[in-house]
């Protein structure tokens, strides 16, 4: 049972005991990673073949996620009911059937256990009595629902449709940035020294990104200043966070005198590096998407890509990155992506500080369990808003979390 | 004169990770050529023919855009490298380039005195003579996990 208690304050203050305890760590596995979220698996473009598969996870859990040789899509978990082992041990690739390489057991593209090796035995001697049943620990199953080209499964009978949980406010933000079949440019994973909960409240919090990010705001890429705005899902679970295009000509930084305020003298000598096509034609130049629980889709100028938020431990966390570009981009958008490339992951001139920031919180919260956040810009309201100048979707993921988590 | 090409490329690595090593973030871009490309990328995306850099510079000017920014506008831990640098193979080629292949590894040093290994991999290059700059430098991560973040080059 979770003892924990919530500061009376309610939205404004999330306990730092959050990041930090194990038996939060372990109850959120079964109620959120196992519970009635929809976990992002991969691209459908990963799995562009019958046979193919990739290996993720959801939460703790090892997972495959495979394309069948009908062409449906199916996720289990990457257990054999045997002995407990890997059933697969690739990253990806295409197979036939799955071979646990302990005993030989097989499975099919749907994790059904179809094979145990000489469970009859050889020449009358040994195997299992006929009343033996090792589907009783056959590895668990996911429902599977793609939406745009994003694959995510669900362990819960309960868990609402996927458009449904994405809900509304969300679901035309997916869609305005998966407009054509893509192609994948590479991924790597960016191993943060913190929380994992810590980086999905970065992600959704709109406030920081102008004042920690100074290249942004150092080259006028994204200023508060700018028109933009906030959606975020009636749950809290998801946000959707908006920059225009516009180039911001105000001082505002300057006139509060702000550690990321610009300077006349420093200037990009290869500004082309951040030349943007407005290619889905609605003048927006950042997008930063989360679904609950660890789902980032971004749209920085062309650079777009997926971010799969890994918990591993309380205070570890991988973040792994995939950028893909359109299929039918020419020679000239691909090099524009490749060298926007230079804006994320973690080497990115707009994204190394947040590995960095998630990690100082980590490290400064150590001996105060039972102090808390403050996160009161905006006031205390959770939901959707043209202001950036906000926390509301911060406060949003908490109320999703306290929900899934019953605290 | 093979063991005189194979003693000034070792001499150009070795002048490049000690500019690297000592912060000296503004000699960096003088090591390429004024259109020199430099692009950080993993062993993995090499073997699957996929173009994602982690890092990638065309061009000298690119590249002190780079030293810029991290002189004035990205936040990071005090931290250095160091780097070791092994293994060099020499190509001549023909008109006035070499290839070269070498062994690297990187070993991080943070301000508390936490030492890990941060990367490890190859630097396959092209150089041009008789200037001993790299025209090109890619830096072919061994492994496709990164610590952080990478913010002094490799």
């Amino acid at each position: 049972m979770l003892e924990r208690s919530w500061p009376a304050e309610g939205a404004t203050r999330v306990p730092y005991w959050v990041y930090q305890d194990a038996e939060i760590y372990r109850e959120e596995q079964r109620r959120i990673f196992q519970g009635p979220t929809w976990n992002y698996l991969c691209l459908e473009a990963e799995l562009a073949e019958p046979g193919a598969f990739v290996t993720t996870f959801v939460g703790d859990m090892p997972v495959v996620v495979t394309r069948d040789m009908k062409g449906a899509l199916h996720a289990f978990e990457n257990r054999c009911a045997h002995r407990g082992a890997l059933i697969c041990m690739q990253a990806r690739g295409r197979a036939e059937r799955f071979n646990c390489i302990y005993h030989n057991w097989t499975y099919d593209h749907a994790g059904n256990l179809t094979s145990v090796a000489f469970r009859k035995g050889i020449g009358g001697k040994g195997g299992m009595p006929a009343d033996a049943h090792p589907e009783s620990q056959a590895p668990k199953q996911f429902r599977v629902a793609g939406v745009h080209g994003l694959v995510f499964g669900t362990l819960s009978p309960s868990a609402p449709a996927l458009e449904h949980y994405i809900g509304p406010e969300i679901m035309p933000r997916i869609k305005r940035v998966m407009v054509k079949p893509l192609k994948l440019l590479g991924s790597y994973t960016q191993v943060l020294p913190n929380n994992w909960k810590l980086y999905m409240d970065n992600v959704k919090d709109t406030y920081h990104a102008s004042l920690l990010h100074l290249f942004f705001t150092r080259f006028r890429i994204n200023r508060l200043t700018q028109k933009g705005g906030v959606f975020v899902s009636a749950d809290g679970a998801h946000h959707c966070t908006f920059t225009e295009m516009v180039e911001d000509r105000g001082d505002a930084y300057e006139q509060g005198g702000m550690r990321s305020a610009g300077s006349n003298s420093f200037k990009l000598e290869a500004p082309e590096l951040l030349d943007q096509v407005d290619e889905l034609g609605d003048n927006v130049s950042i997008q930063i998407l989360s679904l609950f629980p660890g789902f980032v889709l971004h749209q920085i100028r062309n650079s777009l890509a997926a971010r799969q938020v890994v918990p591993k431990g309380i205070d570890r966390t991988e973040l792994h990155w995939t950028l893909f570009g359109f299929a039918d981009d020419d020679q000239e958008m691909l090099r524009r992506r490749l060298l926007q490339a230079n804006l994320v992951g973690p080497a990115g001139y707009i994204s190394m500080e947040d590995g960095a920031a998630t990690g100082f919180v980590q490290r400064g919260v150590a001996a105060s369990p039972d102090r808390a956040s403050v996160i009161e810009m905006g006031g205390s309201t959770i939901g959707s808003g043209d202001s950036r100048v906000t926390e509301t979707a911060v406060r949003g993921l908490w109320k999703a979390w306290r929900s899934y988590m019953s605290i | 004169m093979q063991l005189e090409l194979q003693l000034a490329v070792e001499r150009l690595h070795a002048r490049y990770v000690h500019a690297l090593d000592t912060d000296n973030l503004e000699q960096w871009p003088h090591f390429f050529t004024e259109n020199g490309r430099y692009r950080i990328t993993t062993a993995e995306s090499e073997a699957r023919g996929l173009p994602l850099p982690v890092l990638y510079a065309e061009g000298r000017a690119m590249l002190r855009d780079r030293v810029a920014s991290l002189r004035h506008a990205n936040i990071y831990e005090p931290q250095r490298y160091r780097h070791l640098v092994s293994s060099v193979l020499v190509e001549s080629e023909s008109g006035a380039g070499v290839k070269s292949i070498a062994s690297f590894l990187v070993i991080r040093i943070m301000e508390n005195g936490e030492a890990m290994l941060f990367a490890s991999g190859r630097y396959v290059d092209r150089i041009v003579l008789p200037e001993m700059l790299y025209e090109e430098r890619v830096v072919i991560c061994d492994s496709r996990r990164f610590d952080t973040l990478l913010a002094i080059p490799l």
